[in-house]
């Protein structure tokens, strides 16, 4: 598994999108910081991009990578090599990756800005640690999607809904659903949909790092009970884990049965 | 003419007449109680450098003038009020009083004024004091130029800095205060003028109204309190050029107005507050050329609120800036600056050629459920108050300011 992961790794370090990657969060970065030298308010910044960008970038480049390498998996697959190492090197490759990519394009322009005198260290560090979750997650949920649709139009098709549906239209069923039953105390579903997003629960954890968390009131007082806890953290690291364990699970188990 | 004569002849005298008792280690007499009962009216009682353990000093129906020399130090040790005054004319400067003793039955005070007209208090620094000035049914005194600093451990526990009760015409000047319960508090007070103080990290309020008419507060700061400033309860109040700044936290807030009504603010600057006015039940009230800026929400209207208008004001980067609950009335947003504004200015007369709406659809949603605040900053917030800018459904239709500013308003 790790010769593959070193494989795919390297053939990636050596493809373009990886640094255009690389270099969009690096532009991103001294831009933010040179506009607004203050690191604490570029962390909020930061945070709206990653939010968003890092799922669909996660995605698209897992599902494309997947369609891409498709007949030296083919190839690989005629030698006597496992099936699950094949699949977990290639989809750990990927994730890699990105997450370098993301973790050095965005940190060297912190660093360079003076990150390490800075408060906002810590806010930095959750900010990176949720990124590169969320690229693992997101990159896994498109090696499904790809293991399970042979026609890639297809499967770009579910891959770019399922970062639709988690992103945006969660959200809003979300705030239906607290409008609609706005007579009722709501803290405990709040609590519990936003555990089940990934990119929500990912926002709520830097927020309630922010400064901004004063704005959250009362429900944010709830949540900040909840979080600021050992038992929270754990949980919704555990809850973010589990986002990227299931998804990786089940691509061994789709790979193992799967016809080629 | 003989009595104009004769009047002339004692207002020559008088001062001359009044005596001088000096208190220190050394001399004669060596405890300020000593002093007081041997003073008459009018005495001047110099207390000098050196450290006096005693409480429960009271001074009646005798206008004394106390002055510390170099700070002499009154340490009431935790026991009872420090002054005790119940007379004219009394003026304490220069003293530093520690140490007032708490309870929660009875105020104990650095000084305790009761129906003591025309007082002054005057430079003293008060340190680790339960209550620092209690002042009832004492009107037209001076208090200039204190420095009142207390433990600040929890609100039971920690009494107000300057508090007022039934007390008029009263001029609050040039204090600065820390870590009490609330910092300047008054109380069925009128015509009081509170200027250029500093109330900072104070638990509760920086400074606090009750049934209070006709006070004015001008360039004072209100830093880091609880909240800044509450005005409950109160009419023609005047608020000109002070600083609300970091009153941040999940209830915090720089200026509550409670039950208002006929009142100005002018010239304020409110920054990095949760939220900077909060009003609930505001009539006649007016908002003219403040700043406020980085706030979570500028503005938060609770309803009950009849001509009240925000004219020339600048809104800057505040993350709402207007939530809005209940009728729009008769108030009124007109030519405010708001950085949020994306018009523009065809016939560059410097006024925005499209409304702006400052409530967005987001605030309007969790005025109406509070939980939905969670989803702050998530992309389908974004999306949909964009949509809703484009075109507005759901927020207040005549909620606009027809005449948004395009350049920030100096004043």
């Amino acid at each position: 598994m790790f010769k593959i992961l070193k494989y795919s790794f390297y053939d990636l370090s050596r493809s373009r999108w990886s640094y255009v990657y690389f270099l969009f969060y690096l532009l991103l970065g001294f831009t933010l910081l040179f506009l607004n030298n203050d690191l604490s308010g570029a962390v909020i910044t930061m945070m709206n991009v990653i939010i968003v960008l890092v799922p669909l970038i996660g995605t698209i480049f897992g599902v494309m990578y997947y369609y891409d390498s498709k007949e030296f998996t083919e190839l690989l697959l005629a030698q006597p090599i496992k099936r699950k190492s094949i699949f977990l090197g290639q989809y750990f490759g990927v994730a890699i990756s990105l997450a370098a990519s993301l973790i050095l394009g965005l940190g060297i322009p912190f660093v360079a800005y003076g990150l390490f005198q800075s408060g906002a260290i810590w806010d930095f560090v959750i900010l990176l640690v949720t990124g590169v979750f969320l690229t693992f997650i997101f990159t896994a949920l498109a090696f499904n999607i790809a293991l399970s649709n042979e026609n890639k139009i297809k499967g770009f098709g579910f891959a770019i809904l399922l970062w639709l549906f988690l992103a945006v239209i969660y959200d809003g069923i979300f705030l239906m659903a607290l409008v609609h039953f706005q007579e009722y105390p709501l803290d405990k579903f709040a609590l519990i949909a936003t555990m089940g997003n990934p990119i929500d629960l990912s926002r709520i954890l830097i927020l309630l790092k922010l400064d901004i968390s004063a704005l959250l009131g009362y429900t944010g007082a709830v949540f900040k009970n909840f979080f600021g806890t050992s038992m929270g953290t754990i949980l919704s690291l555990g809850m973010l884990s589990l986002w990227v364990i299931l998804p990786v699970w089940r691509i061994s188990a789709k790979a193992k049965k799967k016809d080629f | 003419m003989k009595h104009f004569l004769s009047v002339l002849f004692l207002l020559y005298f008088l001062p001359s007449m009044a005596g001088e008792i000096r208190v220190c280690s050394s001399c004669e007499i060596k405890t300020v109680k000593q002093a007081i009962e041997m003073a008459q009216s009018g005495d001047t009682i110099s207390i000098e450098e050196g450290i006096y353990k005693e409480s429960d000093i009271t001074i009646i129906n005798k206008s004394l003038h106390i002055k510390g020399i170099n700070y002499p130090v009154i340490d009431a040790g935790m026991n009872g009020t420090a002054f005790a005054i119940k007379a004219e004319g009394v003026t304490i400067e220069g003293l530093k009083i520690i140490n007032i003793g708490r309870s929660h039955t009875k105020d104990y005070a650095a000084i305790l004024l009761n129906g003591s007209q025309n007082f002054t208090l005057k430079n003293n620094i008060l340190e680790n004091v339960f209550f620092g000035f209690l002042i009832e049914k004492s009107d037209n005194g001076l208090i200039e130029g204190n420095r009142i600093e207390g433990e600040g451990i929890d609100q039971a526990n920690s009494g107000n800095a300057i508090h007022l009760w039934n007390s008029n015409e009263i001029t609050i000047k040039n204090n600065h205060v820390k870590e009490m319960r609330d910092g300047i508090y008054i109380e069925f007070g009128k015509n009081c003028k509170i200027i250029n103080n500093v109330c900072e990290k104070n638990l509760r309020y920086g400074l606090h109204f009750m049934f209070s008419d006709s006070n004015s507060y001008i360039g004072n700061t209100f830093e880091d309190n609880g909240a800044g400033v509450a005005v409950m309860f109160s009419k023609h109040i005047e608020m000109k050029k002070n600083l609300f700044k970091k009153n941040w936290g999940p209830a915090s807030y720089g200026l509550l107005l409670k039950e208002i009504s006929d009142a100005t603010l002018e010239h304020n600057i409110f920054e990095d507050n949760t939220i900077a006015v909060n009003a609930d039940g505001t009539t006649r009230v007016e908002f003219i050329e403040n700043d406020f800026k980085n706030n979570g929400y500028a503005i938060k209207v609770h309803g009950g609120a009849y001509t009240t208008s925000f004219t020339r004001n600048n809104f800057l980067h505040n993350s709402f800036d207007v939530g809005y609950s209940g009728r729009l009335n008769d108030n009124t947003f007109s030519g405010n600056y708001w950085t949020n504004y994306s018009g523009y200015d065809l016939d560059k007369d410097n006024i925005g050629d499209v409304a702006y709406r400052p409530v967005k659809l987001f605030s309007h949603i969790v005025n109406q459920t509070p939980e939905a605040i969670v989803l702050l900053r998530s992309l389908f917030i974004d999306i949909m108050d964009f949509s809703e800018k484009v075109s507005p459904i759901f927020t207040p239709k005549e909620l606009i300011d027809p005449h948004p500013q395009m350049k920030r308003i100096l004043w």
